[in-house]
């Protein structure tokens, strides 16, 4: 028997961008046009596979489960540690797998494909634990923490929003006061994703809120440290699993050395782990849109109405195409980003067009996934209602749409 | 514990097989390729008995063009530590024997205890070069095994296979050929470390020249040769049976019985 193996030398995978060349692409000026190569190397493709395998078998048939029960995915995370993805960036000197956010990127959009909740919680442990610590805090914090999340062995959490300060970080209400070899902290953070389960948390407090946004300090805090409660768990829309809580502070000792960078770093430090954060969100998002094609292009091949797959009718046909051109674009909008960053070069905007971008396409899609689904897309037999619960926060967090148009536009005009 | 493993890049069993025009081959375009299934058991099961044992190493070693790399990158990214690329024009059109032989020679000049096949690659479904290889090698050969357990002294091996209505525990001295089937274990994902360190695992090509073949040899070496391919007969469509509940239920029951034979 002929070996098949040795007459084909063709791979073509899912992802159309791997074959074609380079490209550029021209924003407001010509000195503005970028360069960018848009075939992920080897190792970038051999994670996406993998990923993509991984997320099909092992979280797919669960992510419905979770949804439900708003269980927060302890299998999931244990499955995810043992393939090093909850620590993806982090140097193999600090316990992680030491890769670039372009693997980064590919990683969280297969996992929220298969699980929204999966996706973010992985996102918040990556991107707005371990980043910060590793870019701002210093030897000590490093070797001390880094470990244990980039491992998976401990949660991390990313505790800025309060009450009263969503939007408005700057505004925040939770006050630290320094007391011999400790800060006093005492406030109420919010809508904080992981704190069910996470044990290390980076909270932001102000030692003088007369300063703005200048007297914003950010501290490591330990689960256990004394006057630190997790609050109630908020029942939620979608990503459900994610195990999203108050904190509540009452007299909250965190030792002096516990604070990462200096007094007044902290809103610094926030903005800039959001900036590199909303890469995670527009990744989820992209994963999101791509599960609801998916879902769509089958339940439209297998539905018959008028004697024919509703996969003939023109106008479904265009719900499909409609999905399937922006998935491109924002995909493409997020690598280009995740490209910037990994080369050093500025990604501020991009990043935020392309969490905008994405978010936007997210719900786009997860509406006209349930349409083309009619009244079983309406119902918890099909996965479409949930990713249409779980496309909607991605339009929130990490900076809502709004807020996104504003970076944007602050680097538009300058 | 020095273990090869002989394994396969095929096809990906989701994708949709289409001949080409002149039925020499099957269509390239649209095909992903994957590691075959049955050897990735293999491959698992070779990195678990050097886990158990703690000693040993574990060579992955395949025929097969350029683009087979990517499945013993595959298998590095598991664990394997070491790969061999049989890669030669010279190699194209062997068939199942003439693997074997290929193999044999390239396997003669490395160490090994054991030797882990799948028990057929899903392309071709030939299920010969496992036990071909054993043959060439002069060594013992157990097909389909569930079960593998290294003795103390590391020289011998009791493997296991599901026959009909009974499992057979076999015991075979050590050097053997053994072929995985499904139920050996469950193959583990590559980790993200893994796939960073197989970059920098060895992938040791030999040309059909190393081995001293020539390319006539091959075509001698090959006693059986592929004639065409020509696509599986189409299914009948289902028959749809209409009527009343009560009539429709005696009309299956009497196709099943006379036509279908399976009642
Ligand atoms: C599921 C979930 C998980 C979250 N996880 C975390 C977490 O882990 N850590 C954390 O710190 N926070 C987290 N958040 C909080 C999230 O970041 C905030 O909800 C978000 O920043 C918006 O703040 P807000 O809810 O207070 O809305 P608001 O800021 O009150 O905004 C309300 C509306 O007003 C608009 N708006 C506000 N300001 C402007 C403006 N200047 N111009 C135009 N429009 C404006 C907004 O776009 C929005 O539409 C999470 C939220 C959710 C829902
Ligand atoms: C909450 C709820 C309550 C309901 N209550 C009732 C009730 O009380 N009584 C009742 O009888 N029914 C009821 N329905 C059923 C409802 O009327 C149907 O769901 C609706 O008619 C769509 O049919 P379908 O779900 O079978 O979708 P399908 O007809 O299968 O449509 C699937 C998709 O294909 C599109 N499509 C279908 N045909 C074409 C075409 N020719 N050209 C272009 N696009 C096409 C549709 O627009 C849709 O996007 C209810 C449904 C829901 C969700």
């Amino acid at each position: 028997m002929a070996d098949l193996g040795l007459q084909n030398k063709v791979v073509v995978g899912e992802l159309a961008l791997r074959k074609s060349g380079k490209a550029s692409f021209a924003t407001t000026s010509f000195k503005e046009a970028y360069e960018m190569d848009f075939n992920l190397n080897e190792d970038q493709l051999m994670i996406q596979e993998m990923v993509h395998k991984f997320a099909e078998k092992e979280l797919a048939p669960r992510a419905a489960h979770y949804d439900k029960t708003m269980e927060f995915p302890w299998e999931n995370v244990k499955k995810l540690a043992g393939l090093n993805l909850m620590g993806i960036t982090v140097p193999p000197e600090y316990g992680g797998a030491g890769l670039d956010s372009l693997s980064y990127c590919i990683a969280i959009e297969e996992i929220s494909r298969a699980c929204a909740s999966t996706g973010v919680i992985t996102a918040v442990q990556n991107s707005l634990a371990e980043f910060p610590l590793y870019k701002f805090g210093n030897e000590d914090h490093k070797k001390k923490y880094l470990p244990l999340l980039a491992s998976g062995e401990k949660i991390g959490a990313y505790a800025l929003t309060e009450p009263n300060s969503g939007s408005d970080a700057a505004g925040m209400e939770t006050t630290a006061v320094a007391h011999e070899d400790h800060y006093i902290l005492n406030g109420v953070k919010t809508f904080i994703t992981n704190s069910i389960a996470a044990e290390i948390f980076l909270l932001y407090a102000t030692v003088n809120k007369s300063l703005g946004h200048k007297g914003i300090c950010c501290f490591i805090i330990e689960k256990n440290f004394p006057g630190f409660k997790v609050g109630k768990k908020e029942e939620m829309m979608g990503v459900r699993a994610s195990g999203t809580c108050q904190l509540i502070l009452e007299n909250c000792r965190v030792p002096k050395e516990n604070i990462l960078g200096a007094e007044g770093d902290g809103f610094k430090i926030a903005m800039t782990t959001l900036d590199v954060g909303r890469m995670g969100i527009a990744a989820q998002a992209v994963g999101i849109a791509q599960a609801c094609m998916d879902q769509s292009i089958k339940y439209a091949k297998e539905r018959k109405q008028f004697n024919q797959p509703i996969s003939s009718f023109q106008l479904v046909q265009a719900m499909l195409v409609e999905m399937a051109v922006k998935i491109d674009a924002a995909r493409l909008l997020l690598y280009r980003a995740a490209k910037l960053r990994d080369e050093g070069a500025k990604f501020v905007k991009e990043s935020s067009m392309a969490k905008w971008f994405s978010s936007e396409t997210a719900m786009e899609c997860a509406i006209k996934a349930v349409q083309i689904h009619g009244g079983y897309g309406y119902t918890t037999e099909y996965p479409v209602e949930r990713l249409m619960r779980d496309a909607k926060v991605t339009q929130i967090y990490e900076g809502t749409s709004e807020i996104q148009k504003l970076v944007i536009a602050r680097n538009l005009l300058g | 514990m020095k273990i090869i493993v002989c394994i396969k890049q095929v096809p990906d069993t989701e994708a949709q097989i289409k001949i080409n025009s002149d039925g020499s081959g099957i269509v390239a375009e649209g095909i992903k390729w994957v590691l075959n299934p049955y050897d990735e058991f293999a491959v698992e099961e070779a990195i678990r008995v050097k886990e158990r044992l703690k000693e040993g190493e574990v060579t992955v070693i395949t025929l097969g063009s350029q683009q087979a790399k990517e499945a013993l990158r595959a298998c590095l990214a598991m664990g394997a530590d070491k790969a061999v690329h049989l890669a030669d024009e010279a190699f194209t059109g062997a068939d199942s024997g003439a693997t074997a032989l290929i193999l044999s020679l390239a396997i003669k000049n490395m160490e090994y205890d054991i030797i882990l096949c799948g028990k057929q690659a899903v392309d071709g479904d030939m299920a010969q070069v496992g036990s071909s290889l054993a043959e060439f090698l002069d060594m013992p050969f157990v097909s389909n095994i569930t079960k593998l357990e290294i003795s103390a002294d590391k020289k011998s091996a009791k493997v296991q296979r599901e026959t009909e209505g009974a499992s057979e525990i076999i015991e075979s001295t050590l050097p053997a050929v053994f072929s995985a089937q499904k139920g050996l274990n469950e193959p583990r994902y590559a980790s993200l470390m893994g796939i960073m360190q197989a970059k920098k695992k060895e992938i040791k090509e030999i040309k059909a020249q190393d081995l001293g073949i020539e390319k006539e040899t091959v075509k001698q070496m090959s006693k059986m040769h592929l004639l065409k391919f020509s696509p599986p007969t189409q299914r009948p469509p289902g028959r749809m049976i209409q009527g009343e509940p009560r009539d429709t239920a005696i009309e299956l029951v009497k196709l099943l019985h006379e036509e279908a034979k399976v009642i």
